[in-house]
Formats: structure tokens, C-alpha cells, sequence
């Protein structure tokens, strides 16, 4: 759906969360003449026992840039929809044990689900966020790329998005590296314009994530062993650990270091192996399920690609063979080490990204590796 | 700032008048009220004069008046001063839960202190029952706080009761008529009330200037130290400028009372009706009972307040709901819930539209078009 309005008559609403690139998101396409409009969006409570709340400091944030940028300014709270959308799932899968992906969860069912139909009941013929994406408005479909920077492309994160969805959205930081937009921050004086990036999954914050998970989840504590039933030690509780991770193990000795290799739910026994190439780690295809595209047009049944299997990873070519249940099997071309069920597996046609699913099952020479989950 | 301003229950421009007094003053009256010399004693006098006109106004005599910083430092002073000065005898307090922040807060912090606090309930017009009160009375209470009239949906309170109630009893008998002072008439003596507090820029008068009324012989504790400016009872050196405009604001309110009630319950009319003509559907939070006459508080069922608010400020309707949140977001108002409980469908989709100075018919009229279109396009009707 491509849209021939002149931006002065064009309602752009900005999702400003209070950080530098939603801040230089909102003054470029002021500064294209767009009628922004920036609101802030309130998914999570963390008031402490002294009333603060990381999102008071946020919100006086976006109060302070809406101004310098001359923008009319609103918030709106969407805690109800986010727990049951994406807290649920997000204990669910951990319980399930699966490590989930809340942020990608959070763009298709808040961001751009709640938070879409109240900037378009709002009047506005987009929403625009400070994703580093790209999404071009065709004729025919729009279509979503990665951003320019490598280093902070989010498309991962967005690969949920529908053609509905995606003919309503703008990313006006998906040519630009982020250096630059610190840059443009930092010449319009922006007050966001030196401020730390968030990290970590949004509603853990800077909190330690297993005291976090703790608050939610009873931790169990088990054994640690290896493949060969070799027991190494204890672990805290399943849920702590994913596919791959090497830190938090403390099995000391000599020889090469350890990593977790997969789970045993039934025993609650955690996997663990030597070695960063360590064999079981590495699987050639994997079964997605929730598997959607960011284009209408129906692809063939199976088809050729490049995807990744998480965040910041180089891409693998791939073989995509979909069942015609929103299900797919994902053959790769060569081993890929540490695929986690729970995450995301995102297919890329060059820049453009075809869409994406939820890994759910790993195999390797046609069994599948049930220890991975 | 283009829009219509329909929400002078938040805060009211400085009528012309009170501004080029406020002005004057300024730079001429900047004396010390304190100060022995003539500079001083020109305050003083402006002081007194106005002390003596409000007093008047509420039929309180003008030692009883103490001025302050605004509404909510008046509830303080008159909340945790009473506190203070009465914990010896009880420690127990009598408030609604339909107070302003200032009042609620207030007990609240009490009640972490050591404090009981009685928190009477509304029924759904937003009304406590003065049975209520008289049920709640014990011994060793020594406060009973309840607002004259609520700011947010008008409702005006059985006060004149309570007072009798209380005829007999040690409390003191406080009313928060921030919203009432200058819409309603009010006598102290009258309505048998010991502390009243109100604020000048609810009334086309400043910001940061209030008074507390405290009856004669009323025991009080000023939780500030500092200077005995106001007879010990508020220290720090007294705004005279604003006090002085804030006495011409109450002037001219008192003035206007009857034509200001008339307008403000025609443009209650003209925006009801206009609604009604438009075909939407709405419920006056309220119902039936005697309320401000600037206050119209309503509920458009198949909305919802965060998009309607926000709509009807881009449109140009400058209005509000409930209280804002830390985080800029509505919260659901503490008054709707005490009113129609915790899951209404009225804590989701109501406006408060207030009246005031400078607003026309004609402006009341385009708000409530503006407002039909809003509700009409976004309940799909």
C-alpha cells in the first residue's frame, strides 16, 4: 500500500521509549515535515518500595525531547496486554524448558498489534519506531530489509511482522549506522543524545535475570551431566541455562572448557560437554513452527534462502520446506552449533527479510536431538 | 495554544483584573510583611486588607485565615498539623475515599504512622452519607476530613450535615473546598466546620497562593518551622502580591457567583444536548446529584479513554480524566473506582469537561461537536 499523501498531511505517531534512537527517529521525520505525533508506551511496572519506576525516568525523557523537537506528546499503558501476550508466554516457555524470544513476541502482539491500532485510532497513517530496519512502501507490498548498520540490523526481532502490519510502519533509522544517529543527537542537543543504551530483555532491565526469573519461577536444582552420564556437578535450575552458554557452569579442571549441551527435563539433569565444537552442539535442520511472512504472496512449497538462528549470528543458507500448517523443516547447508528451541529463525532473501518462525524441534541426520528440548 | 479549554476544575487563567493587580504589585508592594519600616508596613497593610476581605467572604473572622502555598499545602498544614496537635487524644481519622491526592496522600502516610484511618464509602453519584460519618465516630477520633465538593465528577458533599454530627464531638471537622471555594457559597459557621482550605488558581488567580481556614481555638501543629509570619502558623515570608490577587480572584468570584452558576449550568445544557442531537450515547458520572455547576463529568460507553483523550486534544478539546501517572499514562481515577467499583466500564472511558472564565457558548457548542465526532468515530457508531 503505497500512500501519495504530502507529509505535512501525513500522522506519523513515533513509539518513543525515552532513548536516543526513538528521540532521533521522532526529529527526522519532523524535521521531513511529517505531523508526529510521540508517545510513549508503559508496558511494565517495576515501582520499587520507594515509588521509582524506571519508566517515570523514561517518560520525563520523552517529555524533555518532544519539546525540543516541537511534538505533541502522550503515553499510553499497555501493562494488561503485555502481561498476558508476552509475560505468559515468556514463563511458559522457560517452564516449558525453551528459551524464549519476549522481544520478538513484543513487536507482533504490542508494539505493532496494541500499540498500531491506537496510532491508527489516533488518526495516523503510520507508525514509526527507532528499529534499525528498513521497510520500503511498494506499490504492490512493502517490503522489509535489513537495516544498512550489520552491527544493529533488527530485523531478527521483527520477522513476525504481517503485510498488514508492515504497510503501516516506518523505520527512518534503517539507513543509518548508529554512530550517526548519536551523531544527529548530539547536533540537535537532544537530551537523549549521550544516554545509555538499554540492554537486556526489557523488563528485567539492568536487574540480575536470575533473581528476576526466581520471583516468577521455583528454580529446582539438579545434577550436571555429561552425555555419557558422567555427573559434574549441580545446576541452579533448568530454566538458567540455555544451548551453548559456557559462563555459569563452575566445573573447574583442567583441559578445555565446559558448555551446556542440552536439558533433561524428565530427570532435570543439565547437559553439559567440553569443548566449543563439541559435536552434539551441532545439528543440520530443525522443525519452526508459527512459521509467517512479511509478504502476502504465497511462496513455494519449498524454496532456498539464508536464515539465522539467533541474534547478531552470519547467516547459513538454508533449504525451507513448508507443511501448509504454518509449520516448517529447515535443512542447512552446513552444521549450525547451539540452535535453541524457543528462539527465533528468520529467512532473508539477500536484504530483504522473507519473515520467520519459532524453532521448535533440532535434528541432526534425521533424529531428531531430544536433549536439546 | 489553539484549542478549546474546557478544564478549569484543573486550573484556571488569571482573570485581567487579578493579573494587573498581581503586576503592580509586583514592583511596587514588595515589602517585607515583617519589616518595622514603612516598605513593611505598606505590605503589611495589603496583607491585612486581604485577609479581612477573604474572611469576609466565608463570614470567618480575618485571624482565622493563614495563608499558604496553594490547596495541598493547606490540607497538609490542616491533616498533619491536627495530627500532631491531637495525637494525645486519639488517633483516629474519619476521610472518604474521594479526596483529592493531597488529602488522600496525606492520610494515608498518617495511617503508615500509627494513625486509624476510616476511609467512608461513596454511592454511585460519587455522595457519602453523613450515617456514614456518624457510624464511624469513635472517642478518640480526632480528625473528620472530607472534601466540600469532588474535582473530579462535581459531586457536592452533605457538609451542613456532618457538621451537625460533629455538634458535641472533640474532632475537628476539616473540609478541602479547593474545587467549592468561589463556585458555591460557603459560611464556616454555618456548616459547623473547624479547618477549610482553598486555592487561588482554581478561581482566575495564581498558582502557589492557598489559604487554611482554622476556626478559633482549633488545635493545629504547623509542620514547618522557620519564622512566626502568620501568627506561628506558616513560616516563611508571606507572597503579599499574590496573596492581594488572590484576595481580588475571590472579589470577583463572589461578584459573579449567580451569573457564573447560570452560565455554567447553560453550558452544561448546551453540551448535553448537543451530544443528545449528535446521537451519542453518554451517562453523566454524578447522576442526579446536586454537583459544581462547572463540573460535568461523562461517561461515552464503547470508548476508551486513552484514545478519546488523546483525540480530542488534537482535535482542540483540551479536557482530562482521572489523575495522570508518574508515567504519563491514566490511571484508573481513585474517585470512579469508590464510586462504581474496580472493573466499571466507566474507569475506561470517562472525560471531566470544567467550565470557566472566557470560555462562549459558542466555544461549549464546537467542543461538543468535536467531542460527538470523536465518540462517534471511535465507538464505530
Amino acid at each position: 500500500m503505497a500512500m501519495h499523501k504530502k507529509p505535512e498531511d501525513t500522522r506519523v505517531v513515533v513509539g518513543m521509549s525515552g532513548g536516543v534512537d526513538s528521540s532521533v527517529t521522532a526529529l527526522l521525520l519532523k524535521e521531513q515535515g511529517y505531523d508526529v505525533i510521540g508517545i510513549f508506551m508503559k508496558n511494565w511496572d517495576d515501582t520499587d518500595e520507594f515509588g521509582v519506576c524506571t519508566a517515570t525516568e523514561d517518560y520525563e525523557d520523552v517529555i524533555r525531547v518532544a519539546n525540543q523537537i516541537g511534538i505533541p506528546y502522550y503515553a499510553v499503558n499497555f501493562e494488561k496486554q503485555y502481561w498476558d501476550k508476552v509475560f505468559t508466554y515468556f514463563l511458559d516457555e522457560y517452564k516449558a524448558g525453551r528459551t524464549p524470544n519476549p522481544d520478538v513476541m513484543c513487536n507482533k502482539e504490542i508494539k505493532f498489534r496494541a500499540f498500531l491500532d491506537h496510532a491508527m485510532s489516533l488518526g495516523a497513517d503510520y507508525l514509526a519506531t527507532g528499529h534499525y530496519a528498513r521497510v520500503e512502501h511498494g506499490e504492490d507490498e512493502s517490503v522489509m530489509l535489513r537495516g544498512v548498520d550489520d552491527n544493529k540490523d533488527q530485523t531478527y526481532f521483527l520477522n513476525q511482522l504481517s503485510q498488514d502490519q508492515l504497510s503501516k510502519v516506518m523505520f527512518p533509522l534503517g539507513h543509518l549506522e548508529k554512530p550517526e544517529v548519536r551523531k544527529i543527537a548530539l547536533e540537535a542537543g537532544l537530551a537523549t543524545a549521550e544516554k545509555k543504551d538499554s540492554t537486556g530483555i526489557c523488563f528485567i532491565g539492568e536487574r540480575n535475570f536470575k533473581e528476576f526469573l526466581s520471583g516468577y519461577l521455583p528454580a529446582q536444582p539438579g545434577a550436571m551431566e555429561t552425555m555419557n552420564g558422567e555427573r559434574m556437578g549441580t545446576h541452579d535450575g533448568l530454566m538458567y541455562y540455555t544451548i551453548g552458554q559456557r559462563h555459569g557452569l563452575g566445573i573447574g579442571g583442567a583441559g578445555d572448557p565446559w558448555f551446556v549441551i542440552g536439558k533433561d527435563l524428565k530427570r532435570n539433569v543439565l547437559l553439559v560437554g567440553q569443548n566449543f565444537h563439541n559435536d552434539a552442539l551441532y545439528s543440520d535442520s530443525l522443525k519452526a513452527v508459527q512459521v509467517g511472512f512479511t509478504s502476502d504472496v504465497p511462496k513455494p512449497e519449498t524454496f532456498r534462502c539464508t536464515a539465522k538462528f539467533r541474534y547478531r549470528q552470519p547467516d547459513t543458507g538454508v533449504e525451507v520446506k513448508l507443511h501448509g500448517d504454518g509449520t516448517a523443516t529447515v535443512t542447512f547447508d552446513e552444521p549450525v552449533r547451539a540452535i535453541t528451541p524457543g528462539q527465533a529463525v528468520v529467512f532473508y532473501d539477500g536484504d530483504i527479510c522473507l519473515g520467520g518462525g519459532t524453532i521448535d524441534e533440532v535434528y541432526k541426520n534425521g533424529s531428531r536431538l531430544d536433549y536439546v528440548g | 495554544m489553539n484549542g478549546i479549554y474546557l478544564d478549569h476544575a484543573a486550573t484556571t487563567p488569571v482573570h485581567p483584573e487579578v493579573a494587573r493587580v498581581y503586576a503592580e504589585l509586583l514592583t511596587s508592594s514588595y515589602g517585607n510583611a515583617s519589616s518595622i519600616h514603612g516598605t513593611g508596613r505598606a505590605a503589611r497593610k495589603l496583607l491585612d486588607d486581604s485577609r479581612a476581605q477573604i474572611a469576609r467572604l466565608i463570614g470567618a473572622r480575618p485571624e482565622e485565615i493563614i495563608f499558604t502555598g496553594g490547596g495541598t499545602e493547606s490540607d497538609n498544614l490542616a491533616i498533619f498539623g491536627t495530627a500532631e496537635a491531637r495525637s494525645d487524644e486519639g488517633r483516629h481519622i474519619i476521610t472518604t475515599g474521594i479526596e483529592h491526592h493531597a488529602v488522600l496522600n496525606a492520610c494515608k502516610r498518617l495511617g503508615k504512622r500509627g494513625f486509624e484511618v476510616t476511609w467512608l464509602p461513596v454511592n454511585r453519584e460519587g455522595q457519602i452519607s453523613p450515617d456514614a460519618v456518624r457510624e464511624a465516630l469513635r472517642e478518640d477520633t480526632i480528625l473528620v476530613t472530607i472534601m466540600t465538593a469532588n474535582n473530579e465528577v462535581g459531586t457536592i458533599q452533605p457538609i451542613r450535615e456532618i457538621g451537625e454530627i460533629l455538634q458535641g464531638h472533640p474532632a475537628s471537622f476539616h473540609t478541602d473546598a479547593v474545587q467549592a471555594f468561589g463556585e458555591i457559597p460557603i459560611e464556616v459557621g454555618d456548616l459547623g466546620i473547624d479547618l477549610l482550605s482553598a486555592s487561588a488558581h482554581k478561581i482566575n488567580g495564581p498558582k502557589g497562593i492557598g489559604f487554611l481556614y482554622q476556626k478559633n481555638g482549633t488545635k493545629l501543629t504547623p509542620p514547618t518551622s522557620g519564622g512566626e509570619q502568620e501568627r506561628k502558623r506558616r513560616a516563611g515570608t508571606e507572597n503579599v502580591p499574590g496573596i492581594a490577587a488572590f484576595a481580588k480572584a475571590a472579589e470577583i468570584a463572589y461578584e459573579s457567583l449567580a451569573e457564573r452558576h447560570e452560565q455554567h449550568e447553560s453550558f452544561k445544557r448546551i453540551m448535553t444536548d448537543a451530544l443528545d442531537e449528535a446521537g451519542v450515547e453518554f451517562r453523566v458520572n454524578a447522576g442526579q446529584a446536586q454537583t459544581l455547576p462547572h463540573i460535568l463529568n461523562l461517561s461515552f460507553p464503547g470508548t476508551d479513554i486513552e484514545s478519546l483523550l488523546v483525540n480530542l486534544d488534537l482535535a482542540g478539546v483540551h479536557v482530562s480524566s482521572g489523575s495522570a501517572c508518574t508515567a504519563g499514562s491514566i490511571d484508573p481515577s481513585h474517585v470512579l473506582v469508590a464510586m462504581y467499583g474496580e472493573d466499571a466500564e466507566e474507569l475506561r472511558n470517562s472525560v471531566r469537561f470544567s467550565f470557566g472564565y472566557g470560555l462562549s457558548e459558542q466555544d461549549v457548542r464546537t467542543a461538543a461537536e468535536k467531542t460527538a465526532a470523536t465518540v462517534r468515530r471511535l465507538s464505530g457508531k
